[in-house]
């Protein structure tokens, strides 16, 4: 047989950088990562709550650091990223109907954004009080 | 007609010459209202009758002519020349083996299709002269867009994860299967779950959304895949909430 | 040469091939089944297909009326035993296709719907919104996927039928891979391999459309019968060919010249209003409405563009939502591909090569001549289109014929066959092998593929068109005569044995040469006109003398031979085709 399929395969760590769309998704995927960190950041903190004021003013005054708010500033920036790209995604996995007709998918984004906002609006009232 | 030329930069590959591809360079006059695969055509019938792919219709409805057009999964029938700068990078589709020049050995795809079983699982049988099952204008619309495939592996060629993994089932099957599972007279998901709802399924898929990105027919693979996840999960917790529930 | 054993072969799984298989696996799931075609089965040009399949089911319509709306339409030229076979199996045809999953567009009710096409006196057409053939040709493909006895040979290219003792028994196809020729040995062989709109320069007709299983049988021994009929489709784009579905006119679109002026109503379709009415002006047969545009052209009517003249498909008055909801498919390929939105432009639009009538003589249950072998859908002529065919007949053909040629197929193989003679059978197949190494060992010849293909489109558009005449098909028959000589000088570039389409394509022009010829040579026989077969010299209709089928027969040395058959007449007698009209 003179056939001889040839397989192009691609590199294993480095086939995302090969499209834009493929950073952009690994960008998506590494803001939990970064979610995840807060998270931990988080609960550093409570524990430190937990052990007295003394632990609890160290905590704040790292987290009040320059390393603390760099770091601050990108997890909100990527869990802002986070938030885009999975409300872009929401109508796609719940498609809904009202009267036989589909509901626009921008309509299900904005009423998520919506919700975001309020929600986001309530703790920061309940913070602050 | 002006005096524009485009270069076609094409990979090829003879087995019987060739132990790698290579890239060959073509100059093609212009034309506003061709397409690539008019191009193309020019190649082969004026230039190099060794250039071989795959096209049909010439109207993005048969699926042949899927390649890779300057790093994007595209229809060489549906891309405008006017829509692309004065050089073209022309290879075969992604995530297969390539036969010979732009054509790839698609034998995985056929496989995957028709393990997922895309017939209808009647609901219950009917006899021709019965007539016609009814299904409401919005039944028909539930499942309408994804019937719109053709075949034409853009999706494959788009997705990292088959990329990676060719035991991935794949967006258009799996795209296929929700196609039936949503038609109000099949009633054969559960046939169907065996392979749809395995590793190598709907859960190799992290919905990188390429595929939906470069799909010519708007068929959305990945948004059936998250839905096919989302009935699929539901069904898992129903068998051990209420295990002598018929699906 | 590897040797497949096989009870049934279908060469071709377009809907028709795709039918078969089906009805024989259906029939007798113990048969073996070899389903051979040159393209994966979702590529063959039923896809493309877009209007809507026939078939009687409302109320307010009868058989009888499906009946004499295409026997007029065909001018009488179809064998109306076989009309009324066909438009009785038509309901049920596409009633299980439906079982079987296909999309048909609904009513509210949940009922099938239909819409009103060409020449048709009452709306029988189904449809899948304007993608009727693609959702036709998907449903049966994926249905076919159920049955185990279908094994599918995709992308071998088919070259000859075994013929022995006057029986087929098989036959070879390249295996486009490796390049190897394979026999494959059965009791009998469906051909379904479509029509040959490619022999014409521009067409709605994909690629594949070459009539490879016309040729095949042809030099088989089997007459192709009234050739000379080629339907043009009054709307293709100019340049590319594409079709526009008559369902833009089912709808309601109308047909203007540069003028503005509904112009149909001048050939005797009139008059405009009301409108839509069927059978009328917009929804007349295609062959009245392609020659009224040949008529505007003379005149100097037509507008002038890019691709030669055109005339105006206006669908605005349709408004945005029913163009999108019922014409799509017609909205995408008239923005992509000459950047006009039919919701706010009229579309360009010219007739185009669309549908071969003509093809493999076959009787009404689709067997041939030769022992063994059937023929259905568009390369097969049994005749239900006569001279013209009406839209939407051909995709219930399809379903109807390929289901015939299947169970035809499948009593033939669970009978006892008279043994062959192996030897007759390899010889045979070695010849056949050596008629493609032949072409890899010529030397550089001094034809090209692509030279004499364009040269044939040429000869036939120009001699072979719309409008013909004893000069222009005499000049006609001699260039084919000349270009088939030709041919034997052709030779190949690419000589790899891994899919090689410059053989594909050499062989694919040979049998496109064979099926011009006798186009030509059927069409300078027939002092007549009728139906798409239109004579400049001889411009009215001749029962007396034509009221007959034509049967070209192969020679390899000369100009097929040329015989006529009787038209199967039962209860409609020749009569005046009469459209347009007032509201009935």
């Amino acid at each position: 047989m003179s056939r001889r399929p040839y397989i192009r395969k691609p590199s294993k760590s480095g086939w995302w950088l090969a499209q834009p769309r493929y950073v952009r998704y690994m960008l998506r995927e590494i803001s939990a990562l970064f979610i995840g960190l807060y998270v931990l950041v988080l609960m550093i903190g409570l524990y430190q709550l937990s052990q007295g004021k003394a632990a609890f003013d160290e905590f704040l005054a790292s987290a009040e650091g320059s390393l603390g708010l760099a770091f601050a500033v990108v997890a909100i920036l990527f869990a802002i990223y986070h938030t885009y790209t999975w409300f872009q995604v929401t109508p796609k996995a719940m498609p809904l109907t009202l009267g036989g007709k589909k509901i626009p998918g921008a309509f299900i984004i904005a009423a998520h954004w919506l919700g975001f906002v309020l929600l986001s609006a309530a703790m920061w009232l309940l913070v602050r009080s | 007609m002006s005096e524009r030329v485009i270069e076609l930069e094409i990979l090829r590959y003879d087995p019987e010459q060739d132990e790698t591809p290579r890239f060959q360079t073509y100059s093609v006059p212009y034309h506003d209202d061709w397409v690539v695969l008019d191009a193309i055509n020019y190649v082969k019938d004026e230039l190099d009758r060794t250039l071989s792919y795959r096209w049909s219709c010439h109207m993005a409805v048969c699926g042949s002519c899927g390649m890779v057009l300057n790093g994007e999964p595209a229809l060489a029938c549906h891309t405008f020349l006017r829509d692309y700068p004065d050089k073209i990078r022309v290879e075969p589709l992604q995530n297969f083996p390539i036969e010979r020049d732009l054509v790839v050995v698609m034998d995985d795809f056929i496989d995957k299709l028709g393990s997922v079983k895309p017939y209808v699982v009647a609901k219950q049988e009917q006899d021709v002269d019965d007539g016609e099952y009814l299904q409401s204008p919005a039944q028909l619309a539930k499942f309408k867009q994804y019937t719109a495939c053709i075949n034409c592996l853009l999706c494959y060629s788009a997705c990292p994860q088959y990329s990676l993994n060719d035991a991935f089932v794949g967006p258009a099957a799996l795209a296929l299967a929700h196609r039936y599972n949503l038609d109000s007279r099949d009633a054969g998901r559960s046939v169907r779950q065996d392979v749809v709802a395995s590793n190598e399924g709907i859960w190799e898929c992290s919905f990188v959304g390429a595929c939906s990105e470069v799909c010519p027919k708007s068929v959305d693979p990945a948004a059936a895949i998250q839905q096919t996840k989302i009935a699929s999960t539901g069904d898992y917790f129903l068998k051990f909430l209420m295990p002598w529930r018929r699906k | 040469m590897r040797t497949i054993d096989t009870d049934v072969a279908i060469v071709g799984a377009g809907g028709a091939g795709l039918r078969a298989a089906i009805e024989v696996a259906r029939v007798d799931p113990s048969l073996k089944i070899a389903l051979i075609s040159k393209v994966y089965p979702m590529r063959s040009h039923t896809v493309a297909a877009e209007g809507g399949a026939a078939g009687v089911i409302k109320g307010n319509d009868s058989f009888d009326n499906h009946f004499h709306d295409t026997v007029a339409g065909g001018d009488w030229l179809c064998d109306q035993d076989a009309v009324d076979l066909f438009i009785r199996d038509a309901p049920r045809e596409l009633t299980r296709v439906e079982h079987w999953g296909c999309p048909w567009s609904r009513e509210p009710d949940g009922h099938v719907a239909v819409r009103p096409f060409g020449g048709m006196k009452v709306e029988r057409t189904w449809y899948a919104a304007d993608k009727t053939g693609f959702h036709l040709l998907h449903t049966l493909f994926q249905t076919s996927l159920k049955y185990p006895s279908i094994e599918r040979f995709d992308e071998y290219f088919s070259t000859d039928l075994i013929v022995t003792d006057g029986h087929c028994r098989g036959v070879t196809a390249i295996e486009m891979r490796t390049g190897q020729v394979q026999l494959f040995r059965s009791k009998c062989v469906i051909i379904a391999t479509g029509g040959a709109g490619r022999v014409f320069p521009f067409t709605t007709n994909g690629a594949i459309k070459t009539g490879d299983g016309m040729a095949m049988a042809f030099r088989a021994g089997v007459p192709l019968k009234d050739m000379e009929f080629v339907q043009y489709h009054p709307t293709g784009l100019p340049g590319t060919g594409i079709l526009i579905t008559e369902g833009s006119r089912g709808e309601g679109g109308i047909l203007v010249n540069k003028d503005g002026y509904r112009y149909l109503q001048d050939y005797n379709l009139g008059p405009p209003d009301p409108w839509p009415r069927k059978k009328a002006m917009e929804l007349g047969p295609r062959d009245r409405l392609s020659q009224a545009f040949w008529h505007e052209q003379k005149k100097g009517r037509t507008i002038s563009g890019d691709y030669g003249d055109v005339v105006h498909l206006d669908l605005r008055h349709l408004g945005e939502a029913k163009i999108d909801e019922r014409l799509p498919m017609v909205r995408e390929l008239s923005k992509s591909y000459i950047g006009v939105d039919p919701v706010h432009d009229p579309i360009p639009v010219r007739p185009v090569v669309h549908y071969t009538m003509g093809g493999i003589d076959t009787d009404i249950d689709a067997a041939t001549s030769v022992a063994g072998l059937y023929a259905a859908g568009e390369c097969a002529c049994v005749s239900i289109n006569g001279a013209n065919r009406l839209g939407s007949n051909s995709l219930t053909e399809l379903l109807v014929f390929g289901a015939r040629a299947g169970r035809g197929a499948a009593e033939l193989a669970t009978r006892s066959v008279a043994g062959a003679d192996e030897q007759q059978i390899q010889n045979a197949a070695e010849a056949a092998e050596d008629r493609v190494l032949q072409l890899f060992r010529r030397a550089d010849g001094a034809e090209s593929v692509a030279g004499l293909r364009r040269e044939m489109n040429d000869a036939m558009e120009a001699g072979a068109g719309i409008y013909r005449s004893d000069d222009l098909l005499q000049v006609c028959t001699e260039s084919m005569r000349q270009i088939r000589e030709r041919y034997k000088n052709i030779s190949l570039t690419d000589k790899s044995n891994v899919f090689n389409t410059d053989l594909i394509e050499a062989l694919e022009l040979g049998a496109m040469i064979d099926v011009a010829f006798t186009m030509a040579c059927s069409a300078l026989q027939r002092k007549e006109s009728r139906g798409s077969h239109q004579r400049l010299d001889y411009p009215d209709r001749n029962d007396t003398a034509y009221l007959k089928h034509s049967l070209a027969s192969y020679s390899a040395t000369d100009s097929p031979a040329i015989d006529y058959r009787d038209v199967t007449i039962t209860r409609s007698q020749p009569a005046e085709r009469v459209y347009g009209g007032g509201q009935e």
